[in-house]
């Protein structure tokens, strides 16, 4: 075929840039401006009486530090399952990915109610727990798990791909070269994965600030105590107090918007050294 | 150093890579490993790196028996096909890798380590591109730095699987020569796996034929010209 019968004619082009174009308009922009609007449309004072109540500041705090706990550890697994994934042979990888995925496929109320079943007060450790004063369901540590659970392939998942393409002969050669595993990991494997860790980890910390339906399950919305921001929007939104629904809201809509706007800028500040790794 | 590969056997699931093969190479020799893909010559060769496990037999450098030890403890260099230069590294900080990687105790100064490399640089003629990125370079100054990088070490035993695969015509021959004469120089003992039999010929001291992983002929080029061992050799040169 040539080159002319793969021009498509310039109206067939407008027509889908256009397409294009209100697509993301319709089901991107005006839902976020939405959001933005309903939280300021009583002025900027309202917005802030709504985010800085003790209740919304318990809830920006209690998803701060389930975040700050779950997304290193999640970190820390994903790459020592990529490192074994893709350096390795062994038997069971196959399963070991599929199980690493896992959490993208289960419900997230399901993956909330795993915990309750194995910690709650009639699950199988309850009895154990609730004898020696340990409170896990309905407390920090079940909201942790649960922000684990479905935040845990994230960094995994796009290290995965990245390290198998690029092979283990830099490895390789750090080790003729006479480094340790160590030295190889920090000094080789690190730096030829940055930038994909980098996307894992920001993508995992969007989820683990953002996710509803498994939190959900096992916080028991104790306001001021056990709500995270996207459950203490959904108590707000209930109670018809739409401002400081959309208020709380809108801060999670900006945690959105910083992560892809931090996500670009590294693209950018770092465009020479991404190019020359290619 | 002399090399000592005696029974060694290595199968990958139930196919046999290498056969019990056994081979002396001496002090000061340059042998090329040649055989069609499949042979196992590269295996071979990535058994004695260490980064690869023999399944039976022993591997000897000099008087010491190496078959247990790590690769990062073999003192030797190698250089791999596709060079699996460090991308976020310069030139410069590729080479002193290996320098810099050692323990405080034993490490070279700041200044020693510089001093080095661009010694190496020298050696390799590379002299002023130490600030480059491997991606700035050529396939032919690519394989120059592996090859800097791989020696910074001083290593014995200089390891090379098909240094010369990726490159053009003319480069290689270059490459041949200049391997040679550092070779030489620094009267390493190398051995470098290739396909191309005219390759092997015109640089090797001694040459070992591989085919379905068991050694067909250990000779100098000469006598394998003039008296191949058995029609597989006869057939692989012509």
């Amino acid at each position: 075929m040539t080159a002319r019968g793969l021009r498509e004619p310039p109206a067939a082009k407008a027509l889908l840039i256009l397409a294009a174009v209100a697509y993301v308009l319709l089901m991107l922009i005006l839902p976020l401006g939405a959001v933005l609007f309903e939280a300021l449309h009583k002025g900027w004072d309202a917005w802030w009486v709504a985010v800085s109540e003790p209740d919304a500041r318990s809830s920006i705090r209690l998803t701060l530090i389930v975040a700050a706990i779950s997304v290193p550890l999640n970190t820390a697994f994903g790459i020592a399952a990529a490192w074994a994934v893709s350096k390795f042979d062994f038997r069971g990888k196959a399963a070991l990915i599929a199980l690493i995925e896992l959490p993208f496929s289960v419900s997230p109320v399901v993956s909330g109610l795993v915990f309750v079943l194995l910690f709650g007060a009639q699950g199988w450790f309850g009895p154990w727990l609730q004898a020696h004063d340990i409170h896990i369901i309905f407390a920090l540590p079940g909201l942790v798990l649960a922000t684990l659970f479905v935040s845990f392939p994230f960094v995994a998942r796009q290290l995965i791909p990245l390290m198998t393409a690029q092979g283990r002969a830099d490895e390789e050669a750090a080790l003729t070269l006479g480094a340790s595993g160590w030295q190889t990991f920090w000094r080789v494997t690190l730096p030829n994965i940055r930038f994909g860790l980098l996307y894992g980890v920001l993508l995992c910390n969007a989820r683990a600030m953002g996710e509803f339906g498994a939190v959900s399950v096992v916080s028991g919305h104790i306001r001021g105590e056990t709500n995270t921001m996207p459950l203490q929007v959904e108590a707000l939104y209930n109670d018809y107090d739409f401002v400081a629904a959309f208020a709380v809201a809108s801060l999670l809509a900006l945690l959105a918007l910083v992560t892809l706007a931090l996500k670009s800028a590294l693209e950018w500040r770092y465009r020479g050294e991404l190019a020359a790794m290619h | 150093m002399s090399i000592r590969v005696e029974h060694v056997s290595k199968s990958y699931s139930t196919y046999p890579a290498i056969s019990d093969v056994s081979l002396t190479i001496n002090d000061g020799e340059f042998v090329a490993l040649l055989g069609p893909s499949g042979s196992g010559k590269t295996t071979l060769l990535r058994i004695l790196a260490g980064l690869e496990e023999p399944e039976q037999g022993r591997i000897w450098f000099g008087g010491r028996d190496v078959t247990d030890a790590q690769a990062s403890s073999r003192g030797i260099g190698f250089v791999f096909q596709h060079y699996a230069l460090f991308g976020h590294m310069t030139v410069a900080q590729n080479i002193s890798f290996g320098l810099d990687v050692m323990p405080r105790s034993s490490r070279p100064s700041r200044a020693a380590i510089r001093a080095r490399v661009e010694e190496l640089l020298g050696l390799t003629q590379l002299a002023g591109y130490g600030e480059r990125y491997p991606s700035q370079l050529s396939g032919g100054q690519r394989q120059r730095v592996a090859l800097a990088r791989a020696l910074a070490r001083n290593p014995r035993i200089l390891l090379l699987d098909e240094p010369f695969g990726a490159l053009d015509a003319k480069v290689r021959r270059e490459l041949r020569q200049a391997l040679r004469k550092i070779h030489d120089e620094l009267r390493l003992t190398s051995i470098f796996v290739t396909h191309d039999h005219e390759e092997a010929f015109e640089l090797a001291d001694r040459v070992a034929l591989l085919d379905r992983g068991s050694v067909q002929q250990f000779a100098p080029p000469a006598e394998v010209k003039a008296e191949p061992a058995n029609a597989f050799v006869s057939a692989f040169i012509s």
